[in-house]
């Protein structure tokens, strides 16, 4: 949960600049901190990030802390395999609403966790989802207004001490079960508010390709979700393209405006090309 | 805690010494290796030709040379068989070094009852010495999953002297189910579980003293951790109870215990967990804030709550959500 000092009066800077100060400030802010090892991971998981993030975003220029988006997760990783990550938007920051978030891990072999399109009057504001974390990083959410512009958060978790690794746990289970899929509705928490809640779940294992077959000692292909739909009666409210850092088990929560009575809808298409579709009907608010 | 430092600090000043001697095996012998890392090292008798260390309750450091779980050993006419290698090639010399003062009975069979590092980093020693290693069949593939994080992982945990040489060597003699190894007059059966504490649980029964190597299925005293299946766990409970056996060596915690009374404790923790964040998911509770307060009326029952209850508890939210 840094705070950089550094916001869009630094645009007209050229970009070698932003970085440095980018650096500076991060710099700055652990040396006073004094811990000599979350200096030097926050600053090599910078460090990824600033390497990356012209393959990600070419070089357009990424606002800092404007309040626009907010990310929070545990400061250390329970279950390195299920950690927590709640990315806010703030619509009075966003007037013309957010075309898109993006969800970034630095150190993980495939950083871009999921890039999430949000729809059109769709009223997110709030969506969790769980992510595998495979060492200290910074966790990061980059919003894209309508506008066009880029504003980002980030906050660093710590990777979880023992033996828990970002591997299944029950992976014949995992196999059984694939392609269920679970909704809930959670009616809105504040009468004054006409959101609701989803929190969809889907039965993956999200599989890495990381692992070898113990047999014939070959990779075991990457098998994960990769697009993910969640509609209102053909009206987008949220889609997903993600990859092998969203936990086992897929699941997000988040809130949304629904308009009319229409049914819920989820599309869920996985690296094997197997489409998994369901609905249900939404279930009265209360209001 | 500056003792700790210093202490660590001794143990990491060692390091250099420790490589050379490695590399000159006839100059310095495995007890004498161990007794350079200060790791005091005892067997203990359990039962005739059965003998069991007990680690410490606490998480592998570079203080306690990574000597967390408890290992087993039993003693046939032919052979000797050993359960689990220790979470280090330091505690998994100390252990052969112990081994040939009881018997001078060939090592046969390595069996190790699950994936983690405490009980399996030593089986590079193992190896050396030309053990058959033995696992759950899912324990290869477990590994190939997890072994370099774990590598990774624990660098940083128990220093970089430690994990020298440590490799992560997956079984090649598999159990699917159940497997009968003949130790020259006593036959240990050893049993594949489902997914409980891991998805490559194994436990060794010595039918002669009727002692139970339980693993990780059995906690005593030190908080259980799960990386499986809580629902599978509580599922097995009562099988694992049935086992005739009169004592246990459990994974971590006293040894031996009575058996099958050493399970009441993880079960009533698992059963209470469970009941918790069952609560929590039909309250509409997230895993976040759900897993902050889960299980906490059993915090004064174990070492090491604060440590693993909160991942116990995000573990058991991902799987119940499903019920």
């Amino acid at each position: 949960m840094q705070n950089h000092a550094y916001r869009s009066r630094q645009l007209g800077l050229p970009l070698a600049a932003i970085f440095a100060a980018i650096i500076l400030a991060i710099g700055a802010l652990f040396g006073a901190s004094g811990a000599a090892n979350a200096q030097q991971t926050t600053a090599s998981s910078d460090r990824i990030w600033q390497d990356m993030k012209g393959d990600v975003f070419g070089d357009r220029a990424i606002l800092v802390d404007s309040g626009v988006v907010r990310i929070e997760a545990p400061k250390r990783a329970q279950d390195a395999a299920i950690v927590p990550v709640d990315i806010y938007i703030d619509p009075a920051k966003a007037p013309a609403g957010i075309k898109s978030v993006t969800l970034i891990i630095d150190v993980n072999p495939a950083p871009v966790a999921a890039t999430f399109e949000i729809g059109k009057d769709a009223g997110v504001t709030h969506l969790s989802t769980r992510v595998r974390v495979d060492d200290y990083s910074y966790l990061r959410a980059i919003a894209e207004t309508q506008g066009g512009e880029l504003h980002m958060a980030q906050t660093f978790v710590k990777a979880s001490g023992g033996c828990s690794a970002p591997a299944l746990k029950n992976q014949d289970e995992a196999m059984a079960t694939m392609g269920q899929m679970k909704l809930r509705q959670f009616p809105p928490q504040e009468t004054m508010t006409k959101a609701q809640e989803l929190q969809l779940m889907i039965r993956h294992p999200n599989n890495s390709g990381l692992q070898r077959n113990p047999l014939t000692q070959y990779f075991i292909p990457a098998h994960f979700v990769q697009k993910l739909s969640v509609s209102q009666a053909d009206r987008l409210i949220l889609s997903m393209e993600g990859g092998i850092s969203i936990s086992e088990d897929p699941n997000f929560r988040f809130d949304f405006t629904a308009h009319g009575t229409g049914q819920i809808q989820v599309e869920a298409i996985d690296t094997d090309g197997k489409v998994f579709r369901n609905q249900w009907p939404l279930e009265a608010t209360g209001l | 805690m500056p003792i700790d430092r210093i202490r660590r600090k001794l143990v990491n000043g060692f390091a250099c010494t420790a490589v050379s001697a490695a590399m000159l095996p006839c100059c310095l012998g495995r007890a004498a290796l161990a007794a350079a890392y200060g790791l005091e090292f005892k067997l203990r008798k359990v039962a005739d030709g059965v003998f069991a260390f007990q680690g410490v309750d606490e998480l592998m450091s570079a203080a306690n040379q990574g000597a967390i779980s408890n290992l087993g050993v039993v003693v046939g006419a032919d052979a000797v068989a050993v359960i689990d290698s220790g979470g280090s090639l330091i505690e998994a010399n100390a252990l052969i070094a112990e081994i040939g003062k009881i018997s001078a009975k060939p090592v046969r069979y390595l069996i190790n009852t699950h994936m983690h590092p405490d009980h399996v980093f030593g089986n590079a020693a193992f190896r050396q010495i030309g053990a058959t290693i033995v696992g759950h069949h899912n324990l290869p593939r477990a590994l190939e999953a997890r072994g370099a994080f774990y590598l990774q992982n624990f660098r940083e945990q128990i220093g970089d002297a430690l994990i020298k040489g440590i490799e992560i060597i997956p079984p090649t003699m598999l159990v699917d189910d159940r497997l009968q190894l003949d130790l020259g007059g006593r036959v240990l059966e050893l049993q594949a579980w489902k997914a409980a504490h891991t998805d490559n649980d194994l436990t060794v029964f010595d039918s002669a003293t009727r002692t139970l190597f339980a693993g990780d299925l059995v906690f005593i005293g030190s908080l259980p951790t799960l990386d499986g299946s809580l629902l599978g766990w509580l599922r097995q409970m009562d099988g694992l109870a049935a086992i005739g056996a009169t004592r246990v060596v459990p994974g971590h915690g006293p040894v031996p215990a009575d058996w099958p009374a050493a399970l009441t404790g993880e079960r009533r923790y698992f059963e209470i967990l469970a009941r918790d964040i069952r609560k929590a998911i039909a309250d509409g509770t997230p895993l976040r804030d759900a897993v902050k307060t889960a299980g906490a009326s059993e915090r004064s029952n174990w070492h090491l709550f604060d440590d693993y209850n909160e991942r116990n508890a995000t573990a058991a939210f991902a799987e119940l959500e499903w019920e």
